[in-house]
């Protein structure tokens, strides 16, 4: 048997301690199995909660926390390491298995340089002398394609870029030789233009040393560029297990296609109109003690009633120009106007109406609601600040509000932290819809969402602007959630627009390079789409 | 039904005697709290349960009263250091600004002087009476609440659902005392619990210097002081008080604990 890995009806267990409640076992992995060849890759996918890291963690009979790993087998090379004891396990991580963690900044040591890190496990294994692994590192960054190779090591990790950082981490997973890495998300906290590149660093490597890999993610589309079995998961069992071109090509569960087409909303882009509610001129903006604009002439207008989506990557300046718009951060230069009338550029001198006319909502829904109100008070405080509404004609108001966002009864007495990811959002829509407001700025609404349950928000704010006639000013580096909900679209790039327009006329070509590059750099559902992208695009990511 | 843990149970339990005993030590004392009734240092009797003190005053009964001025002094000061300390700190944060740094910079220079020696200066030129003493450590203490409420408001204050409430138009009232104050009461309540217990030790040591509670009054630090002596002889009169000080630390303490892993409990404090 090549089986690296071979893992059989694998169970895993949770002890969860409620506060104020006798701690219980749960479940979290029910059943689960599956085999990795040598050199071939396996993509594990599914929403948060579906157990994939977990399930990606147990091939080293690693649980985090109280995680416990309470039945079935993990053959590594056709040993039991469940059996193996303590010591066979040190043996095995770091040396035959390693891992590549999500977010490269907090795993990195900041007060050690790159090289002692990245050649650590080598040395710690007594696999080769010192001198060894630095040349082998050295030649695993000239391999992931990182600038400066010989040198890089000696920098800190704080001086190098996040997608830097993450390759860095990819070479110091390869160092010690190993016939498998776990890859936990690797990519979800780069940027799209950056993912790309790491996701092709990490494709070659992987081909090239000739490891096999667990590839763990929530996009479907980029583990399938880069694996040959995907395994799709949900609440902890498996939904479909098989080869790449079987799940993206021909899926069989109901779960698994709609994964599939998740990007597929259509919507057809409305009329350009000159009615615009609101224009925003010649917008320059710096925050106080920084030397430089964040913003710098930016000038837009969103139609009444459409969606204006502001795209760019981390940095571009977009969510600024949120806070510019809203006055949180008073512009230095330009002027503002909302629904024919002038808007105060500090957020002092606005009128109640103002204020109520234009509403927000935020990436993390989680810290954007107070956590002592339930979900009546939180909806229902616009209701009384803003219309003076009390006691049962509140209430009822609520209620119409939870139904217009699809949640129905139940949820007014609830805290947030008794709610989904999903329903928290909802929870926000419709607060800022308690306000009747003629425009919401949306925030990166969907972007701490799973697809599935962001496929489902950009679906109800679809329905609302065309039953309320509301307009948004849709922020994203999502270019999918873009071309789902926009009429027009401003792609950003260092504080400026970089381009300007309606959708179909934005999205068409002749591109610039950075539109370009961020067009092609978001992943689609086809195989080897990632090979053509490298092919053909102008630039690369200002982050590699 | 609410389950409350064993610790909390303890701690209920031994913190409400002790607040119980405070309360109506006139009715449960056996004697007056200055009545000579015996012997010097009798030791315990049927009569006498913790025996007599330094001129022959009951110890009970002197403990008891002692728990009444003690308590009540540190509940009060407590209190005021609370309600200062926190709108102080609040204010600070929502501000931010010169505000923030007039009031800060301004604890800072309280907070440099050893709160102790600057008791005993402030009350060596005023008179020594409940209240002022009430005062005076409520108002040094408070510099402690301040410095605390601020930086756990500071660190609310950026939250994204305060935003939304400024965004909406609300005042700092509302900002304040719905947005801040719910979200900060988990580590006031436990801080609370801890400043509640150096107010005990600190009127005690107060009175034990002389500049506290004054005889013929009873207050366990001054009890402390008028036995001290016969410790010398082997008679733990002067024990019996500083019994008295760590089991109300511990079990005030058990309380705050118990009442803090409820306020963070996911349902927002409430079961």
């Amino acid at each position: 048997m090549s089986h690296i890995v071979d893992i059989r009806d694998l169970r895993i267990e949770a002890t969860v301690r409620p506060p104020g409640e006798k701690s219980k076992q749960i479940t979290i992995v029910d059943g689960v199995s599956y085999q990795i060849e040598s050199g071939k890759v396996l993509g594990l996918i599914g929403e948060s909660g579906a157990g994939k890291s977990t399930i990606g963690l147990a091939a080293m009979a690693y649980g985090r926390g109280s995680v416990e790993i309470t039945g079935g087998e993990v053959l590594v090379k056709g040993t039991n390491i469940l059996e193996g004891g303590v010591a066979a396990l040190h043996e095995l991580r770091g040396q035959t298995i390693t891992y590549v963690a999500q977010s490269a900044a907090a795993a990195f040591n900041p007060a050690k340089q790159l090289m002692t890190q990245v050649t650590e496990a080598a040395l710690a294994h007594g696999l080769m002398s010192k001198a060894e692994a630095e040349a082998r590192a050295v030649s695993l960054f000239k391999q992931l394609g990182l600038p400066n190779p010989e040198t890089i090591g000696s920098r800190y990790p704080h001086q190098v870029s996040g997608g830097q950082l993450q390759r860095v981490m990819t070479a110091m997973a390869l160092c010690p030789k190993p016939e498998l890495i776990i890859f936990d998300e690797p990519t979800t906290a780069l940027d799209v233009t950056t993912q790309i590149d790491v996701l092709a660093a990490i494709k070659r490597a992987i081909r090239d040393t000739g490891v096999a890999a667990i590839y763990i993610t929530h996009d479907l589309a980029v583990v399938a560029q880069i694996s040959d079995d995907i395994m799709v998961l949900r609440h902890g069992k498996t939904v479909e297990y098989g080869t790449t071109d079987a799940i993206i090509n021909h899926p069989k569960e109901d779960y698994t296609t709609a994964l599939v087409n998740v990007r597929s909303i259509e919507h057809a882009e409305a009329e350009p109109t000159p009615e615009f509610l609101l224009q925003a001129q010649n917008i320059t903006a710096r925050y106080q003690g920084a030397e430089f604009d964040v913003l710098r002439d930016v000038s837009v207008e969103v139609a009444r009633g459409q969606t204006l989506a502001i795209v760019g990557e981390s940095g571009s300046g977009k969510s600024t120009l949120a806070r510019v718009i809203t006055g949180l951060l008073p512009a230095a230069q330009g002027a503002l106007s909302f629904d024919g009338r002038t808007l105060s550029r500090d957020l002092a001198g606005r009128s109640r109406e103002d204020l109520r006319e234009l509403q927000m909502i935020y990436q993390m829904a989680d810290v954007a609601m107070n956590p002592r109100q339930t979900v009546g008070t939180i909806i229902g405080r616009p209701l009384a600040f803003y219309f003076g509404l009390k006691g049962e004609e509140k209430r009822r108001r609520v209620q119409e509000l939870l139904d217009l966002i699809e949640m129905g009864s139940g949820f007014m007495d609830r805290y947030p932290a008794e709610l989904s990811g999903g329903q928290k959002q909802r929870v926000c829509i419709a607060r800022a819809l308690a306000a009747d407001p003629k425009l919401i700025i949306c925030d990166e609404v969907t972007s701490a969402l799973d697809p599935l349950v962001a496929h489902g928000i950009l679906k109800l704010l679809l329905k609302l602007q065309a039953e309320k006639g509301l307009a948004y000013l849709f922020i994203t580096h999502d270019l999918a959630a873009v071309t789902a909900i926009a009429d027009s679209i401003a792609v950003m790039y260092q504080g400026k627009l970089q381009r300007y327009g309606p959708k179909s006329q934005v999205l068409s070509p002749p591109f610039d390079d950075y539109t370009d590059l961020l067009l092609s750099s978001v992943p689609q559902m086809r195989l080897g789409w990632l090979e053509d992208v490298i092919e053909t695009r102008k630039m690369e990511s200002a982050g590699n | 039904m609410i389950r409350i843990p064993l610790a909390a149970v303890i701690g209920l339990f031994l913190t409400s005697t002790y607040f119980l005993v405070a309360i109506f030590a006139p009715y449960i004392a056996p004697y007056g709290m200055a009545e000579i009734v015996g012997d010097v240092w009798e030791p315990m009797s049927i009569e006498h349960w913790l025996g007599t003190d330094n001129i022959g005053r009951d110890l009970l009964t002197r403990m008891i009263y002692g728990a009444r001025t003690t308590i009540a002094v540190a509940t009060f000061a407590t209190l005021v250091s609370f309600v200062i300390g926190s709108v102080l700190g609040f204010t600070a944060a929502v501000f931010g600004g010169w505000v923030d740094q007039a009031l800060s910079r301004f604890v800072d220079l309280i907070m440099s002087i050893p709160s102790l020696i600057f008791a005993l200066v402030v009350l060596s030129v005023m008179p020594v009476t409940l209240p002022v003493l009430i005062l005076v450590m409520g108002l040094l203490d408070s510099t402690r609440v301040y410095r605390l409420s601020r930086a756990v408001a500071v660190d609310i204050y950026v939250m994204d659902y305060v935003e939304a409430a400024k965004l909406r138009g609300e005042g700092r009232g509302w900002i304040i005392f719905r947005e801040l104050l719910p979200n900060a009461l988990s580590p006031l309540v436990a801080e609370m619990g801890l400043r509640f217990i150096f107010m005990v030790l600190t009127i005690s040591t107060l009175s034990f210097l002389g500049l506290g509670v004054q005889p013929p009054n009873a207050e366990w630090g001054l009890i402390v002081k008028e036995n001290k002596d016969g410790i010398v002889y082997g008679i733990g009169a002067a024990l019996w008080p500083a019994l008295s000080i760590a089991t109300l630390a511990i079990s005030v303490n058990l309380v705050a604990d118990w009442v803090l892993t409820r306020t963070t409990s996911l349902k927002g404090g409430r079961e």
